[in-house]
């Protein structure tokens, strides 16, 4: 039987707009994958440290606090550090166009912003990750 | 309200034109939905009529402006005798830059303050604590300490201005450092008049910027609202929020009677201190969302101010001003659009309507890039000119409750009250609010509709204009605020420099002194004031406390 893809859902930060993450954690459970939930308040080491533990495909991470460029890319570099860039990396939040790129840049594959339908989240895993 | 008679031949009728004109028409052409439905899951039929409110009592359930059950306003003149406060909601990067945006503000015709706090601020750190990477001034303004209050308030005649602060966990440093702000500036705290939000069971339910667990949170408000109302009479000690609980995707229903069973809660809360309701209840003020849906809107804020009223005399108000729910409006961020992002105009005037209709007392409208970034100058203008629009061109500020009395909207005030007093009852089973939200039931019920509102999105069964309807393929080109890059280095450096010139033992002798008042059960306040007038810093204030409660920490549910 083929492996359920495992996601990392993460809160990075202290924002605590939680409801994009929980959509999202939810619509890919829907959708087949196994997803862990953090909760709140991550730092980008307990984060690498929960995809570690958890063994997980796919990192996925919710910011709206506007902190993105801080703290996603803290976790770009961690993820380069542990030579873990075989894990799909994917963000969203309110994030303006131009720091996307920047993101992406960094290592972020994939940034989601307002009014995504949760398909597309889903289609974009499925394509992009690496089992 | 009507003669039997009258609902009686009103029933024949209705019959007959259902049978002979309606149904045969949708028999030849059905409506454009099989069930029409509001986001609350409340059916809504085609037609209203006296029928559907012949149990009310006009003078019993209806009433007067300004009379109980306050149905149709709080005061007698409502906008008639004045408009609302027009207080937008606004703070980003340093002290500096946000105090210059409350004169921009001001001089266009801002009427009230609103602050947002950055997040480090939100949770009681300073800006060059470890947490607080990445998000010096993102989402709100740093205020690490009454230095930078003074610099915020530069200039701002704040005896003659009220403020909204928006702010919880350290709710009561935060409004300290307000009042000593004032007084440095010879203004006495008995003048001065605003809000601070102050409402810690909102956050444990929705927002989520919570620092201490329940018990000792429920204390310092009690302690704020106890010092309130003896010492800054014409501050409102608390903003009961359901703003957050819809933008966390409750419906409209949940979100009524979610922050109207908080608001009891804190009156009990207070009442078990020991402290007379004729005296803090007045001060109470709540915090509502105006969503998409116009007519629910209007009849929640209408309902809100029925129970209440009704609550409050139960509880043994006997004073006709603690049974006013008082309300401040946003309209919803979470409609907004990062999709043509212009139409987010027309969006904020339908719910900054039904606001107005709904009788606030005090209103911020949304700018139109806020699903982009914080918003711009322009954007900002715009957002505060549409309620000058409201307010002085459109007349219906001209008469008070316009739509009182409409079978429509009496039915759903109504039926909205009927649904929040089931929620009662069901948080009453589970032992009250807190243990509610430590079994998580808020969450999961908030949880559930922000879910269904998705799906219901994602399967174009409820349409969003311009994301999944009447797309196009315009690139977003609206310019975007831009920050001072050099604000946190100011920051960073003021506070270095606070720390060494300060006086230090001063510093510790207070924290000491607030210590021990927490470790006992004095109230905090003037300890805390100690603290900040003696210049310790927000992080240092806040750990005192967080050393003597601990922290709260959530389940994780999804």
């Amino acid at each position: 039987m083929e492996r359920k893809i495992r996601v990392l859902i993460a809160k990075p930060g202290l924002d605590g707009h939680d409801r994009g993450a929980k959509i999202v954690a939810r619509a890919l459970r829907n959708a087949g994958m196994e997803v862990i939930y953090t909760g709140l308040h991550q730092t980008a080491d307990m984060i690498i440290e929960t995809a570690i533990q958890e063994d997980v495909d796919v990192i996925g991470l919710s910011l709206l606090s506007g902190a993105h460029m801080t703290l996603f890319i803290d976790v770009t570099k961690l993820l380069k550090k542990k030579n873990m860039q075989d894990v799909l990396f994917i963000g969203g939040g309110i994030i303006p166009k131009e720091d996307v790129s920047v993101l992406k840049k960094a290592g972020v594959d994939g940034v989601f912003g307002p009014g995504t339908h949760t398909e597309d989240i889903v289609v974009f895993i499925k394509n992009n990750v690496k089992l | 309200m009507y003669d039997k008679k009258d609902i009686n031949k009103i029933k024949e009728k209705k019959v007959e034109w259902e049978k002979n004109h309606y149904s045969k028409l949708i028999k030849n052409q059905a409506e454009r939905k099989d069930k029409f439905e509001n986001l609350s899951g409340t059916e809504i039929r085609n037609i209203y009529t006296p029928e559907d409110i012949e149990h009310l009592n006009y003078t019993k359930d209806i009433g007067f402006p300004g009379q109980y059950p306050f149905l149709r306003g709080i005061h007698s003149t409502m906008h008639r005798g004045r408009l609302w406060t027009m207080r937008q909601f606004a703070g980003f990067g340093s002290a500096e830059e946000t105090n210059e945006r409350y004169k921009y503000l001001l001089k266009h015709g801002e009427t009230g303050l609103s602050v947002a706090f950055d997040y480090p601020t939100l949770y009681g750190y300073d800006t060059d604590h470890p947490l607080s990477r990445g998000e010096f001034g993102k989402c709100g303004v740093a205020v690490s300490s009454l230095k930078d209050m003074e610099i915020l308030f530069d200039g701002i005649p704040v005896d003659k201005v009220t403020t909204s602060m928006t702010i919880n966990g350290p709710a009561a440093i935060i409004w300290a450092m307000y009042i000593a702000n004032a007084e440095n500036r010879g203004i006495s705290k008995d003048i001065i008049g605003g809000t601070i939000q102050n409402d810690i069971l909102k956050e444990y339910i929705a927002q989520k910027s919570f620092i201490f667990p329940p018990e000792p949170s429920m204390r310092l408000i009690v302690d704020t609202f106890e010092y309130g109302f003896k010492q800054v009479p014409k501050w409102n000690t608390i903003s009961i929020s359901g703003y957050h609980i819809r933008e966390a995707g409750s419906t409209a229903v949940q979100e009524l009677a979610f922050t109207l069973g908080d608001g009891i809660e804190y009156v009990k809360a207070a009442m078990k201190r020991g402290l007379e309701i004729d005296k803090f209840a007045p001060r109470l003020s709540f915090f509502f969302n105006s969503h998409n849906d116009f007519f629910e809107e209007i009849a929640k804020y209408r309902a809100a101010r029925r129970i209440w009223a009704k609550e409050l005399k139960k509880l043994g108000a006997k004073k006709s001003r603690s049974l006013l729910m008082r309300f401040h409006t946003q309209t919803a961020g979470c409609t907004l659009t990062a999709q043509q992002p212009e139409i987010n105009i027309v969006r904020v005037t339908m719910q900054a309507l039904s606001a107005v209709l709904g009788g606030t007392q005090s209103l911020h409208t949304n700018s139109m890039d806020e699903a982009l970034a914080l918003p711009s100058e322009k954007a900002v203008r715009i957002a505060l000119r549409t309620q000058q629009i409201i307010a002085e061109e459109s007349g219906v500020t001209d008469t008070i409750d316009p739509l009182g009395g409409s079978y429509y909207i009496e039915w759903l005030t109504d039926k909205m009250e009927e649904k929040t007093y089931n929620y009662f009852d069901r948080i009453e089973k589970l032992g009250g609010v807190i243990p509610a939200i430590e079994k998580g039931f808020f969450q999961r019920e908030i949880a559930e509709s922000a879910y269904k509102y998705q799906k219901d999105v994602d399967e174009n069964k409820y349409t969003i204009v311009g994301v999944n309807k009447y797309k196009t393929d315009d690139e977003i080109s609206i310019p975007i605020l831009k920050m001072d890059e050099e604000g946190e280095k100011r920051q960073i450096n003021r506070l270095e420099k606070l720390r060494k010139e300060r006086d230090n033992l001063k510093v510790e002798k207070n924290l000491k002194h607030l210590k021990k008042a927490a470790e006992g059960d004095k109230n905090m306040m003037p300890y805390i004031l100690d603290c900040v007038h003696s210049y310790a810093t927000l992080g240092e204030t806040c750990g005192v406390l967080r050393e003597v409660f601990g922290e709260y920490e959530e389940p994780a549910i999804y």
